[in-house]
C-alpha cells in the first residue's frame, strides 16, 4: 500500500473527468440525493463513503445513467448532460461493478468477461451465423484481450466454470474482470470488498491499485472499510442522508468534525 | 372517413339509441367478468402465499366441476358429491404440496411455473380417464341453484337477467367477503400474509410453510369448485373451459398478481370490455374478436402502467 | 475408456473455442449425421420416416426457435404455435403467387415473415418482463389464430379453409404434394434442420449469444455494460420466430401435406413446444432435440408400441395416458434435474470422462 498522495500530486490538480453538479434524486417523496456536487479527476482513485442509506449507490446509478436525477447535470469528458443513458454511459467508457454481485450466473467466467467486450465487437449478424472469417477473427482477437485480464486477475483455473458455482470472493473478482474488459476510462466500484476476509481484501486492493497504475483508469469506489479507503484513495467525498458533508484528501476528511459526528454519532 | 365514422362514432350512436341493449351487454360482461375474477382470485391466493404462478388454476376449475358432475352421474346424491369433491380438492392440495412444492422449494419461479404445467396435464389426463372427455351438464337443480330469468323493463325495452348469473354474482361476493375476513382476522390468515411477505421470515417465527401451502391450495381448490359450478351452470362442464380460463391472465395483469381487489376489478373490466368490444366493434372485422381482445386490453394497459392497477411503482435496484 | 481428452492439446484460441472442442464429440456428431443421411433412409420403413423422423425434425426446429427466446434470452413465449402458423400461411401465399420459384426457397423465406411478426409482438418485451410477457405472447397467439380463420385471403378462399399443398418439384423429383415420397421430404427437412442448427449453434456461441444470455441472467447489468436491451430482445424474437416459421412451413408442406392449418397452430401446439424445451433443457440446442424427440414420439410409441407388446389400448385412452405421462414426466424431470435431459447428458459425459474414477 502506498501512503496517501505520494508522487501523485499531479492528479490532485489534474483534469476533471467527471463532474456532478447540483444533482438531486427522489423516488416519490423519498429524497435519495439532495443537491450533491463533486468531481472526479483523471487517473485518481476517488472514494465515496457514508453511512448506510446515504445515497452512495444511488449516486453511482445516476452517474452511469440507471437513475435519472430530477435536478442537476453531469459532465463527462467535457460533455454536459442532464441525464445519462446507460448505453451512452457504457459506450463512452463508464464501467461498473455492483454491490450485490450482478454476474451472468448461467455463463462461464470466460463468457462473462467476453460479454464485457460486446461494445467493442461489431461483426454483423451474417458473419455471426457462420462463425467464420471476420467474426471468428474478431472473436479470437478479443479472446486474447480477455485472457490478459484473466491472467491479471489470476483466475485462469476458473475460466470455464459457470460463475454461479464460484465462491463470493471469486465472483467479485470476475465482476471486476468483466468491467475491465470494457476498457473503461471511469470505473465505478460499488463495495468491491464487502463480505471479504482480510486476504481477499488485500488481493482486491492490490488489483485496484494495479488497474489504476497499469491502465491509468480513473476509479470511483464505495467502501465501508475505512482502512482500505484511507490507504487506496486520493480523495474522499462523504455523503450523509443524501447530502455531501465533506470532500477532500483522506487526512482532511478523517479530521472533519461533521464526518466524525456522522460516523460516531453526536453526543446528546 | 366512412371507416372512421364506423369505428369512432357509430358504436356510440348505437349505444345511445338502444340503452337497454347496452345495459344487457354490460351485464353479460359483468357476469363473465365475475367468473374471470374468480379464477384470478384462486390464482392470486396461491401466488401470494407460495410465489407460484399457478397455471393449473383453470384446469382445477374444470376438474372440480367434472368431479362433481361425474360423481353425481355415478349415483351419489348432489350434496354428498359436493362433499366428496371438496375432499378430492383437499387431496389435490396435499398431493401438490408433497409431490411438487416440497421437492421444488427454493427453485427459481420459472421452474415452479413449469411444474404447474405438469399439474395441468396430470389433471387433464386423469379427468379424461376417469370421467371421459365429453362435455357434461352441470347439476344445477340438484344443488338448489335457481334457473330461469328475470326481465326488467327499462330504457324503452327490457333487460334480461339469468337467475343463475345473479346467484353467481351474489355467491362470488359472499365468498370474497369470507376470504377477506379469513385473511384479515384469523391466525391462519395472518400467517398467510406473513408467508406472502417473506418465506424466510415466516419460517423464523415458527410458521409451517408446508401447512400454509396446503391450506392455500385447498382454498384455491374451493374457489375453483365454486367457479366450476357457476361456469358449468352457464354453459357445460368441458375441457374447453381451460382455454377460456387463460383469460384470467390479462385480468391478473390489470389487477396485479398479488391484489385480491385487483383481481376482482380487473375481472370486471376485462369482462365488460370484451363484451362491449365484441358487440359494438366486433362486426366491423367479422366478429370473434372476443378471443383476443382481453389480451390486447391488458397489453395496452401494461405499456402505460407496468405495475398493474393496484401495484406499487416498481423501483429497480441493483 | 474411449471418451478421453488426454493428449488433445489446444494450441490456438480457435481450437479452444470450437463448438466441439473434444475430438470424440465431433466424431459422434459425424456418426449421427451419417446415420441420419444414410442408414435411416436405407433401412427404416416409410412409416418410421413419416411418422417418427419427420415430426421429430419439424419439432426440433420449432424447439430450437423457442429455446433461443426462452432458454437463451429468458423471455417466455406462449405463442410459438401461432408463429409457426405465420410461416405456413406465408409459404402457402408465396408459392401460390410465385409457383415458379422452388418451394424450398419459399419455406426458408416464409421464416422471415414470421420473424417480422415476431418482432412486432416482441416490442412490449422492453417494458414487460417475466410472466407479464407470457400474456403479450398469448395476445399474439389468439390474435394470429383469429386471423388464420377470419382472413380468407390467407387460405386462398378455399371452401375448406385449409391449406392445399400442390405438387412442387426439385430436379423433376416431387418434393411436396401427394406424390412426394417420405424419403425425399425427409432428406429436404433433414438438410434444413442441419443447416439451421449449425447457424443457431454459431449464433449462441458468439457475441450475439452472449448478449442474449446476459439479458437473461441479469438484464440491468447487461444494460449498464452497453448491451442494448430492446435490440437484443427483438433480435431474439426475430431469430426465434424465424425458426418457428420455417418449422411451421415445413410442417404443412413436408409433413402434413396440407390440412386444417388453424388447428395445427393453436395454443396447445405452443405449450407442446414449451414442454419440449423444458424437458430437453432450457438454453441448450441439444436439449431442443432431446425434448422434441421425447414429446413428439411419446404419443406414437404409446399408440403403436403398447398394442405391439400385447397391451390393447383404445385411441382415446392412449391420448389420456399421454397427458398423464407428459404431466408426470414434467414434474419428475423438474425435480430430478431442472435443467433437463441435456444436463443429464452432460453429467453422464462428465462421468464417462472420469471413469472409472468417481472424481
Amino acid at each position: 500500500m502506498r501512503a496517501p498522495g505520494d508522487g501523485r500530486q499531479g492528479i490532485m490538480a489534474g483534469d476533471v473527468l467527471l463532474a456532478v453538479e447540483g444533482v438531486s434524486l427522489a423516488f416519490g417523496g423519498v429524497k435519495a440525493i439532495t443537491d450533491v456536487s463533486f468531481d472526479i479527476r483523471k487517473g485518481e482513485i476517488r472514494a465515496i463513503i457514508g453511512p448506510n442509506g446515504a445515497g452512495k449507490t444511488s449516486m453511482l446509478n445516476v452517474i452511469n445513467g440507471f437513475y435519472h436525477p430530477q435536478q442537476g447535470r453531469i459532465t463527462f469528458k467535457g460533455e454536459a448532460r442532464k441525464r445519462m443513458r446507460p448505453y451512452v454511459a457504457a459506450s463512452q467508457g463508464i464501467a461498473r461493478t455492483f454491490q450485490n454481485v450482478a454476474l451472468f450466473k448461467g455463463m462461464s467466467t470466460l463468457d462473462n468477461i467476453m460479454a464485457g467486450r460486446t461494445l467493442k465487437m461489431n461483426k454483423g449478424f451474417f458473419w455471426q451465423c457462420l462463425r467464420y472469417g471476420p467474426a471468428m477473427r474478431e472473436e479470437i482477437e478479443h479472446r486474447k484481450f480477455v485472457e490478459e485480464i484473466i491472467d491479471f486477475l489470476e483466475i485462469q483455473a476458473i475460466r470455464k466454470t459457470p460463475v454461479g458455482k464460484l465462491p463470493y470472493g471469486l465472483q467479485k473478482r470476475v465482476e471486476l474482470g468483466r468491467a475491465l474488459a470494457m476498457e473503461p476510462e471511469l470505473l465505478l466500484l460499488d463495495e468491491p470488498m464487502a463480505g471479504m476476509n482480510l486476504e481477499e481484501k488485500a488481493d482486491m486492493s492490490r488489483f485496484i491499485l494495479e488497474v489504476s497504475a497499469q491502465y491509468g483508469t480513473t476509479i470511483a469506489l464505495i467502501e465501508h472499510d475505512m482502512g482500505v479507503v484511507m490507504d487506496l484513495s486520493d480523495r474522499v467525498v462523504v455523503l450523509e442522508y443524501g447530502r455531501k458533508i465533506a470532500d477532500g484528501t483522506p487526512a482532511e476528511v478523517s479530521a472533519d468534525q461533521s464526518v466524525i459526528d456522522a460516523y460516531l454519532g453526536v453526543p446528546h | 372517413m366512412d371507416i372512421l365514422y364506423k369505428i369512432l362514432i357509430d358504436p356510440f350512436v348505437q349505444m345511445g339509441a338502444a340503452p337497454d341493449l347496452l345495459v344487457q351487454t354490460v351485464w353479460e360482461g359483468l357476469v363473465s367478468g365475475v367468473l374471470y375474477a374468480l379464477i384470478a382470485l384462486g390464482f392470486v391466493l396461491i401466488f401470494k402465499a407460495s410465489g407460484v404462478f399457478n397455471f393449473a388454476q383453470g384446469i382445477m376449475v374444470v376438474f372440480a366441476g367434472l368431479t362433481l358432475v361425474g360423481l353425481h352421474e355415478m349415483g351419489l346424491p348432489a350434496p354428498i358429491a359436493l362433499l366428496v369433491t371438496l375432499g378430492v380438492m383437499f387431496f389435490i392440495a396435499v398431493a401438490v404440496e408433497r409431490v411438487v412444492l416440497r421437492p421444488l422449494v427454493n427453485q427459481p419461479d420459472i421452474i415452479l411455473f413449469m411444474a404447474t404445467f405438469g399439474i395441468t396435464y396430470l389433471l387433464i389426463g386423469f379427468g379424461e380417464l376417469i370421467f371421459g372427455g365429453n362435455p357434461k351438464r352441470m347439476i344445477t337443480e340438484e344443488l338448489y341453484l335457481p334457473s330461469g330469468a328475470i326481465e326488467w323493463k327499462a330504457f324503452g325495452g327490457f333487460v334480461q337477467f339469468q337467475k343463475i348469473d345473479v346467484a353467481a354474482a351474489v355467491i362470488a361476493a359472499l365468498m370474497i367477503a369470507v376470504l377477506a375476513f379469513f385473511f384479515q382476522k384469523t391466525r391462519i390468515g395472518r400467517a398467510l400474509r406473513a408467508v406472502a411477505d417473506s418465506h424466510k421470515a415466516a419460517l423464523s417465527v415458527g410458521i409451517s410453510l408446508n401447512q400454509i401451502w396446503v391450506i392455500v391450495w385447498f382454498t384455491a381448490g374451493i374457489v375453483a369448485l365454486v367457479t366450476g359450478i357457476m361456469w358449468g351452470a352457464r354453459s357445460d362442464v368441458s375441457f374447453a373451459l381451460q382455454v377460456i380460463a387463460l383469460k384470467a391472465l390479462p385480468v391478473l395483469i390489470l389487477g396485479g398478481f398479488t391484489s385480491v381487489p385487483g383481481a376482482i376489478v380487473g375481472g370486471l373490466i376485462i369482462g365488460i370490455g370484451e363484451k362491449i368490444g365484441e358487440f359494438y366493434w366486433g362486426p366491423l372485422v367479422g366478429g370473434g374478436i372476443e378471443s383476443w381482445l382481453a389480451y390486447f386490453i391488458a397489453l395496452g394497459f401494461l405499456l402505460f402502467r407496468p405495475q398493474g392497477l393496484f401495484g406499487e411503482k416498481i423501483i429497480e435496484r441493483i | 475408456m474411449f471418451y478421453r481428452e488426454a493428449g488433445q492439446y489446444k494450441t490456438s484460441y480457435a481450437s479452444d473455442m470450437a463448438v466441439f472442442p473434444i475430438r470424440q464429440d465431433l466424431i459422434g456428431v459425424l456418426l449421427i449425421l451419417a446415420v441420419a443421411y444414410a442408414a435411416i433412409p436405407a433401412f427404416a420403413s416409410d412409416f418410421f420416416i413419416s411418422s417418427v423422423m419427420i415430426p421429430f425434425l419439424v419439432f426440433s426446429l420449432a424447439a430450437i426457435g423457442l429455446n433461443v427466446l426462452t432458454g437463451y434470452t429468458g423471455l417466455i413465449s406462449l405463442g410459438t404455435g401461432a408463429f409457426m402458423g405465420v410461416g405456413a400461411y406465408a409459404c402457402y401465399k408465396l408459392t401460390t403467387i410465385f409457383p415458379g420459384v422452388n418451394i424450398i426457397v419459399w419455406i426458408v423465406v416464409s421464416g422471415f415473415f414470421s420473424a417480422a411478426v415476431g418482432v412486432v409482438f416482441g416490442i412490449p418485451s422492453l417494458r414487460i418482463k417475466g410472466f407479464y410477457l407470457a400474456v403479450a405472447t398469448l395476445a399474439a397467439q389468439f390474435f394470429l389464430q383469429w386471423c388464420f380463420v377470419r382472413i380468407p385471403w390467407l387460405y386462398n378462399y378455399n371452401a375448406s379453409g385449409a391449406i392445399e399443398v400442390a405438387q412442387r418439384t426439385l430436379f423433376d423429383i416431387p418434393i411436396t404434394g401427394p406424390r412426394a415420397t417420405p424419403e425425399t421430404r425427409y432428406f429436404i427437412l433433414l438438410t434444413l434442420v442441419v443447416v439451421l442448427t449449425w447457424f443457431a449453434s454459431n449464433l449462441v456461441h458468439g457475441r450475439i449469444g452472449r448478449a442474449w444470455m446476459a439479458v437473461r441472467d441479469m438484464d440491468i447489468a447487461a444494460e449498464l455494460m452497453g448491451i442494448k436491451l430492446l435490440d437484443t430482445k427483438l433480435l431474439a424474437f426475430a431469430v426465434s420466430s424465424f425458426y418457428a416459421g420455417v418449422a411451421g412451413a415445413a410442417m404443412m408442406f413436408l409433413w402434413y401435406g396440407g390440412g386444417e392449418a388453424s388447428d395445427a397452430f393453436n395454443i396447445n401446439q405452443s405449450f407442446n413446444i414449451l414442454f419440449m424445451i423444458i424437458i430437453g433443457g432450457l438454453g441448450s440446442l441439444l436439449g431442443a432435440f432431446f425434448g422434441a424427440a421425447f414429446i413428439s414420439t411419446l404419443p406414437t410409441i404409446l399408440k403403436f408400441g403398447l398394442p405391439a407388446i400385447g397391451i390393447p389400448l383404445a385411441g382415446a385412452t392412449a391420448e389420456h395416458l399421454t397427458h398423464i405421462l407428459v404431466g408426470g414426466l414434467i414434474i419428475f424431470f423438474l425435480i430430478v434435474e431442472p435443467h433437463g435431459l441435456a444436463r443429464l447428458w452432460q453429467i453422464g459425459k462428465q462421468k464417462l470422462r472420469m471413469w472409472p474414477f468417481p472424481y
